[in-house]
């Protein structure tokens, strides 16, 4: 289409398109922008707000007070053992020392009132520090015991003063007496460490995740030397060594369509089987790990293919040239070059099998469990579960601990890319 | 000329492609310590003639191919034959340079190492010296043994392949368009070279490069479509062709 035109309307047609091309240049770019922006910004929202819920949970209110550890009832048998000093009670002492502090509370309703401003680990703190340290017997120290979770949260402005007593979980009357042991300076906050080290419990202010920090790496090491070796066996032996046929052809769909299954079917197949067939330990690691093993393998067999057909083929052609097996090229050239790819692909597998809930809640990996599992056939739960668990529970103390959870759990997945990114960077040769 | 001796052998080669015949009937000797030059427009099936030689066609899907070929008068498709030993004795340099993404001494060693040639680490020493000397790259990477062989030049990376080929002591080297991805200078570096090897390796060369096949070979094989028109010493095939089609793709009139 030849149109004669004038040429300064040519000129002007010219310019034109020009400025077009720019506008939608710009557009484009301006959306892309716009998308990176919004990203961030939802990302930044979600660390802000958690870790601004998790920031209560992160101290715990101990008040500190004087017992007096009466031999009659901490060592019953009256031979210091340590059998006897943990078959002691341990209630009455705590529980005298703050009575002493407000001799004038009496009746039951309000001697209960003033037991429950001292949390359950309270007695087994100070048995703990006396299995530590038997010569407290007989003598009155001054302890630093933990708080309940409702002055915790009182202390910290989550329950308030103006709200009507009915509706309140402390009563006017603890407050005073919250009041009274703050004006004399007893209350103290002091890092919650039992966050990382203790079980889960009831209690929110004993409640840890050290159980399902356990149970989580237990879970992943099952996973990882399941679906390590199998998948990168297999990705080999499909990408250099199979043949092309309508059987592979078969294979590689069904594990395209592996990769997108939900995780749900996976924990039935593992109830269904692993429990119900082989019998095998209801809630433990080791079954969770298979499970998720079963998951992770499409992903690493998909993503080691993709590393092994990244290889140059030149590479298998130089080996093959001097005499090398088809084998010793795979393994002296081709695998190590494919190396750091794989190896991000298992991570990245191995962080969702991570932050996977609900396969493990198919096979009873959701129960409570207060005991620290110590090896991989003990019942346990995980980090996601553990806060999925945590979210489910009335007290409201568990808010604060349900967002500390997640901030482990990021911290973990955090970690884990970055391992990624190192692995990466350190088996990678330039080409 | 003394007795010409013959190295290795094709007859009535047949190679296909799956339904694609890619060689018709080539019956050729490659003749013992001299360079054969395979010439031919693209397409011809000189490459695929030259990875017939050590069966590197094998692991090409769908390739089948048919008739003899021998080494030293044995038959290297042979089904008892092992075909790791048969590339061992004929190496291989390929058209574009790839080094192994390791260092230019294991670019060397790796090829005596898994063969077992070298027993100790000073003979493996010594052997990747000497390949290294042969290949002409000694000198310049002498001190820089341990370097990555990918962060040569083009022109070195070629032959610090030619090394790799050299080391394991083969009998036959096949070179597949050696020089195609090199400048002038380096090219002509590997052709002093090529002609250097000739008293120690019979070569075969594939080269898109007319002017180099009339340099560096002394026969000559011209492919056309699969078919082998003509072969015969390299002075007679450029000067005094008997073929109408050689004259014409020697003269550049088509290719």
């Amino acid at each position: 289409m030849s149109s004669p035109l004038p040429d300064d309307e040519r000129a002007r047609a010219a310019e034109a398109r020009i400025k077009r091309r720019y506008r939608a240049e710009r557009i484009f770019q301006i959306c892309g922008v716009s998308a990176i922006a919004f990203a961030l910004f939802a990302l930044l929202a979600l660390i802000v707000s958690i870790t601004y819920q998790s920031s209560n949970a992160l101290t715990h209110t101990y008040v500190r007070l004087d017992v007096e550890l009466d031999p009659a009832d901490v060592d019953p048998r009256g031979d210091g053992s340590p059998e006897s000093l943990a078959a002691g009670s341990y209630r009455g002492p705590v529980r005298d020392a703050l009575r002493a502090r407000f001799p004038d509370v009496s009746g039951r309703k309000a001697k209960r009132q003033l037991n429950a401003l001292l949390s359950d680990g309270a007695e087994y703190a100070l048995r703990d520090e006396v299995a530590a340290d038997p010569r407290l017997i007989g003598q009155t120290t001054s302890f630093v015991l933990p708080m309940s979770d409702d002055v915790d949260l009182f202390l910290k402005g989550d329950i308030r003063r103006d709200v009507e007593e009915s509706d309140r979980k402390l009563t006017d009357r603890q407050i005073e007496w919250i009041d009274a042991l703050v004006a004399e300076d007893l209350v103290s906050h002091e890092w919650n460490t039992r966050f990382l080290t203790a079980g889960d419990s009831r209690e929110p202010e004993l409640a840890g995740m050290q159980g399902a920090i356990r149970g989580s790496l237990l879970t992943l090491l099952v996973t990882l030397l399941l679906s390590f070796p199998v998948g990168v066996a297999a990705a080999v032996y499909l990408e250099e060594f199979a043949p092309r046929n309508r059987f592979t052809d078969i294979v590689e769909v069904n594990i395209n369509n592996l990769a997108a299954v939900p995780s749900i079917i996976f924990g039935l197949l593992g109830l269904a089987v692993f429990l119900n067939v082989f019998g095998m330990p209801r809630g433990a690691p080791i079954v969770g790990g298979i499970v998720l093993a079963l998951m992770t393998l499409p992903t690493i067999i998909i993503a080691g293919r993709a590393a092994l057909l990244a290889v140059p083929p030149s590479i298998r052609e130089a080996a093959l040239g001097v005499g090398a097996s088809p084998t010793q090229a795979v393994l002296h050239h081709v695998l190590p070059q494919a190396l750091p790819g794989i190896l991000t692909g298992t991570i990245i597998g191995m962080a969702r099998a991570l932050g996977e809930t609900a396969p493990l809640l198919m096979i009873g990996m959701v129960a409570f469990i207060a005991d620290l599992p110590s090896g991989p056939s003990d019942p346990s739960t995980v980090l996601p579960v553990q806060i999925f668990l945590w979210n489910d529970a009335p007290e409201r103390a568990f808010v604060a601990r349900t967002s500390l959870g997640i901030v482990v759990l990021l911290g973990f997945l955090v970690a884990m890319n970055a391992a990624a990114v190192w692995v990466r960077s350190r088996f990678e040769t330039r080409y | 000329m003394s007795i010409v001796k013959t190295k290795m052998e094709t007859r009535d080669l047949d190679v296909y492609y799956g339904e694609k015949q890619a060689l018709q009937s080539v019956s050729l000797e490659i003749r013992a310590n001299e360079v054969t030059a395979l010439i031919g427009p693209s397409g011809c099936g000189k490459s695929t003639y030259l990875r017939c030689l050590n069966r590197m066609n094998d692991v090409v899907p769908g390739c089948r191919v048919e008739g003899a070929v021998t080494l030293d008068g044995e038959d290297i498709y042979d089904p008892d034959l092992d075909v790791v030993k048969l590339r061992a004795r004929v190496g291989m340099v390929f058209q574009k340079p790839n080094p192994f993404p390791k260092s230019i001494y294991e670019n060397v060693a790796y090829g005596p190492r898994i063969h077992g040639v070298a027993q100790t680490k000073t003979e493996l020493d010594d052997l990747v010296r000497q390949s290294l000397a042969k290949a002409g790259l000694l000198e310049e990477v002498e001190n820089r043994l341990e370097e990555p062989g990918t962060s040569l030049s083009g022109g070195q990376q070629q032959r610090l392949c030619i090394a790799r080929a050299i080391a394991v002591s083969p009998e036959v080297i096949l070179m597949d368009e050696p020089c195609s991805a090199l400048d002038p200078i380096a090219t002509a570096r590997v052709e002093e070279l090529i002609d250097e090897l000739r008293e120690q390796f019979t070569i075969v060369i594939v080269t898109h490069s007319m002017q180099q096949a009339a340099r560096v070979s002394q026969r000559t094989a011209f492919f056309h479509l699969g078919i082998l028109v003509e072969e015969g010493d390299t002075e007679q095939i450029f000067t005094n062709p008997a073929e109408q089609r050689t004259q014409d793709y020697i003269t550049g009139r088509f290719g």
